[in-house]
């Protein structure tokens, strides 16, 4: 049967299994939203700038595990989608993004709206198409959905001239070759490489699992698990690997890295074994390489061949789906005690809760710390949150205890502002079930916030709460820590969030002091509908402790005690 | 040290951009690189030389790999192989001097290609030292124009193309020259 590039397309997206696309048109691709309307299998979210339907497709494939689909057209619209696709290249999510090309016989003339995304994108995606003609779209689009979701996911683009969208060619499903990977050397562990990690395993005194997103990719949950508990061995966690392993889990220690806890970072530097999965050893996990877990033997666990021994030389990779390497694994695992070990770290915790802000009494200040904890009780840890890039980033992986899997959906490698309120909205789009709430800066969150125009037009039920401090605050806390507090540049002139959603239509509140957190918190809640609240905190909060960018693992600037007096005082 | 590897690619447009880009953004050099076809239809030959030490060699062949359109990579710095490049050199000559130049060819092997009234066009093809060799005795009769390949290389014996990937060497981190080995 004869079909348009278009209508093929459409045809083979759908066949993906896709529902939902993210979008935004424009003359170039116009011949493929045409034939859109025919598939209403695919319901299209018309976004209101193409970096939010990117960020979209990432949150709604992080939350639900699924490919995740944007549109736009060519030129600006295609340049727009590139923080998109480089976020989800650093997070290795798996999207697919189809942009419109000018005509293939205009390619390379600078006609209207042309750019070389293909060339552009290239060191971003996975891997990236140029389609010319529309006898090769449907070989591209399923191939393009199977490097998307295979190996280590990630972002592929499809650039679709406008002739091959409106030229005519055969169609025949059944014909369709399945894509194929070009042959690949065989990367899988050697036996002797799984003997030589047992023994590392079951004779390590201080081992520690650092565990990343991998397991979340993997859905490997239950294998990871069963590991642990049978060898008690402890868990720190890197930022997207929250959520691996529940926060109420007694071997659960938390976050590891640049912002997390002492304890967990002076456990890493003392240990004797570091068990790396599904991780890949950030400059922002490891602090400074040469003094980085002197006394460790490691371990890695990885899909991706190219990150063993990037960052972090080990004794042995095993390479791999974390699956099915955590299955060859646990037969050989024994059972472990590691009372003494675990003692330790428990004595290593120390004064921490003195220093921490949630045992702050309540003397009036707003601390965004505060805001956190009440959102994570009034819901019972039981939301999707969504957050930005900054303080309250990590205020939220300290704060919000979570004990679900792709409960936590953040950037992580790439840190881009802007992302939240995009990828709550792919996210709530993936599980409309489920209360999504969005927790952003009021830096990151006029970053892309005319997406609140997503919001009201697709009638869609989130819960956004802005920490707003009248800085970019994390700029701000290295200038205070680093530049001799000279704020240039930080201090910002906020709009009134309030009266702002409120012209979008949606339900809204400003919060001044914090026993009106959790009033406002339930009234959200208890909003049918998108509910905004504005969250006015102490303005020269920081976050603590902190491993200063280059320093080592075990040099935190610790939570001042100074901090607990001033708050005492008042 | 100068590694050499062998890259069979899928001929599609863009292939070279997304190597030569690989390459730029991990920040390894290219010494040299050449491509050209195979004996099979739609697979490029691509033969690279770059400068860098074990691990960079195993992070060359591991990034590579993640380019779909990459088939194969093999390294043979340490395989016994045979590697030439072909050079082709213009040089001045005079009455005086042509026949010094025409001996000098003979002894490297070399071919003369042209022959015009103030210059000498000659051919060589060899390994890099051989043509470095003939141009440090070419150059004080002056070169004009000079045209290098670049190194082409392949493994001696054996099974023939993409035969088997070498991985870098197994366990003992510490090798003697002191640098990191892998156990992959």
């Amino acid at each position: 049967m004869k079909k348009t590039g278009a209508e093929i397309l459409w045809e083979c997206v759908s066949r993906e299994g896709v529902t939902h696309v993210f979008g935004y048109p424009g003359g170039a691709i116009l011949p493929a939203y045409d034939a859109l309307g025919r598939f209403p299998g695919i319901r299209h979210i018309l976004v209101r700038h193409e970096q939010g339907a990117t960020h979209m497709a990432d949150g709604y494939a992080r939350a639900s595990g699924r490919v995740g689909v944007a549109v736009a057209t060519s030129g600006p619209g295609a340049t727009n989608m590139v923080t998109g696709i480089a976020t989800a290249m650093l997070d290795s999510s798996p999207i697919v993004c189809i942009t419109g090309q000018v005509g293939s016989r205009l390619i390379g003339s600078d006609a209207f709206q042309e750019v070389d995304i293909t060339g552009i994108t290239l060191p971003i995606t996975k891997h990236n198409y140029l389609v010319t003609r529309a006898d090769e779209v449907a070989g591209v689009v399923a191939e393009a959905f199977m490097i998307a979701r295979s190996g280590r996911p990630g972002p592929v683009l499809i650039d679709i001239t406008k002739d091959a969208q409106q030229s005519s060619c055969e169609f025949d499903w059944d014909a369709i070759a399945p894509p194929t990977h070009p042959a690949r050397p065989d990367r899988h562990a050697a036996p002797l490489e799984y003997h030589r990690a047992l023994e590392l395993i079951n004779s390590a005194q201080r081992p520690l699992v650092l565990a990343g997103h991998g397991i979340l990719l993997s859905g490997s949950f239950a294998q990871f698990r069963e590991l642990v508990e049978k060898s008690s061995i402890p868990v720190a966690l890197t930022l997207l690997g929250i959520g691996a392993l529940p926060a109420s889990h007694p071997l659960n220690l938390g976050m590891m890295g640049m912002h997390g806890e002492a304890w967990v970072n002076t456990a890493i530097q003392e240990a004797d074994l570091l068990i790396a999965l599904g991780m890949r050893f950030d400059d922002r996990v490891t602090g400074n390489l040469k003094t980085y877990a002197p006394t460790a033997k490691k371990i890695h666990v990885e899909i991706d061949p190219a990150e063993v021994n990037k960052n972090v030389p080990v004794d042995v990779a095993l390479i791999g789906d974390l699956r099915t390497v955590l299955q060859e694994l646990l037969p050989g695992i024994a059972l472990g005690d590691r009372a003494e070990w675990l003692a330790h770290i428990a004595e290593l915790k120390g004064e921490v809760a003195v220093r921490d802000i949630q045992n702050l009494p309540d003397n009036g200040h707003l601390y965004a710390a505060h805001v956190i904890s009440d959102l994570w009780r009034e819901t019972q840890g039981a939301a999707i949150v969504v957050t930005d890039v900054g303080q309250h980033q990590m205020w939220e992986a300290q704060y919000y205890k979570h004990d679900e899997p792709h409960s936590l959906i953040t950037s992580g490698g790439l840190g881009t502002m802007g992302f939240a309120l995009p990828a709550a909205i792919g996210a709530k789009f993936a599980r409309p079930d489920e209360e999504v709430w969005v927790v952003a800066g009021d830096g990151g969150f006029q970053m892309t916030m005319s997406e609140l125009a997503t919001v009201a037009q697709e009638g869609l039920e989130l819960k956004v709460a802005i920490i707003n401090n009248g800085y970019l605050g994390m700029v701000r806390q290295w200038q205070e820590f680093f530049y001799d507090r000279r704020y240039h540049a930080t201090p910002l002139v906020n709009p009134d969030f309030e009266k702002l959603a409120q012209a979008y239509g949606l339900h809204a509140m400003t919060v001044n002091h914090r026993s009106e957190v959790i009033p406002a918190v339930q009234a959200a809640r208890s909003h049918r509908g998108t509910a905004v609240i504005n969250f006015c905190v102490e303005q020269e909060d920081s976050v603590f402790p902190m491993v200063p960018a280059g320093a080592s693992l075990h040099e935190m600037i610790r939570r001042p005690t100074a901090l607990v007096e001033t708050a005492t005082d008042v | 040290m100068l590694n050499t590897f062998v890259v069979y690619v899928e001929n599609k447009p863009g292939v070279l951009n997304r190597v030569a880009s690989l390459f730029r953004r991990r920040g390894f050099n290219i010494e040299s690189l050449t491509v050209g076809h195979t004996e099979k239809s739609g697979i490029s030959r691509m033969t690279i030389v770059t400068d860098t030490d074990a691990a960079g060699t195993y992070r060359v062949e591991t990034n590579l790999y993640k380019l779909v359109n990459v088939i194969s990579v093999e390294n043979i710095t340490a395989t016994p192989s045979v590697c030439r490049e072909l050079a082709m050199i213009k040089v001045a000559a005079t009455g005086e001097t042509r026949t010094q130049l025409m001996q000098l060819a003979t002894v490297f092997r070399a071919r003369v290609l042209d022959v015009a009234t103030a210059s000498l066009t000659i051919e060589i093809t060899g390994t890099e030292d051989k043509i470095d060799g003939l141009l440090d005795v070419l150059r004080h009769y002056g070169i004009i124009e000079m045209v290098r390949t670049g190194r082409v290389a392949m493994a001696r014996g054996g099974s023939g193309n993409g035969a088997s990937v070498a991985l870098p060497p197994p366990a003992n981190l510490e090798s003697d020259d002191g640098m990191v080995a892998f156990s992959v």
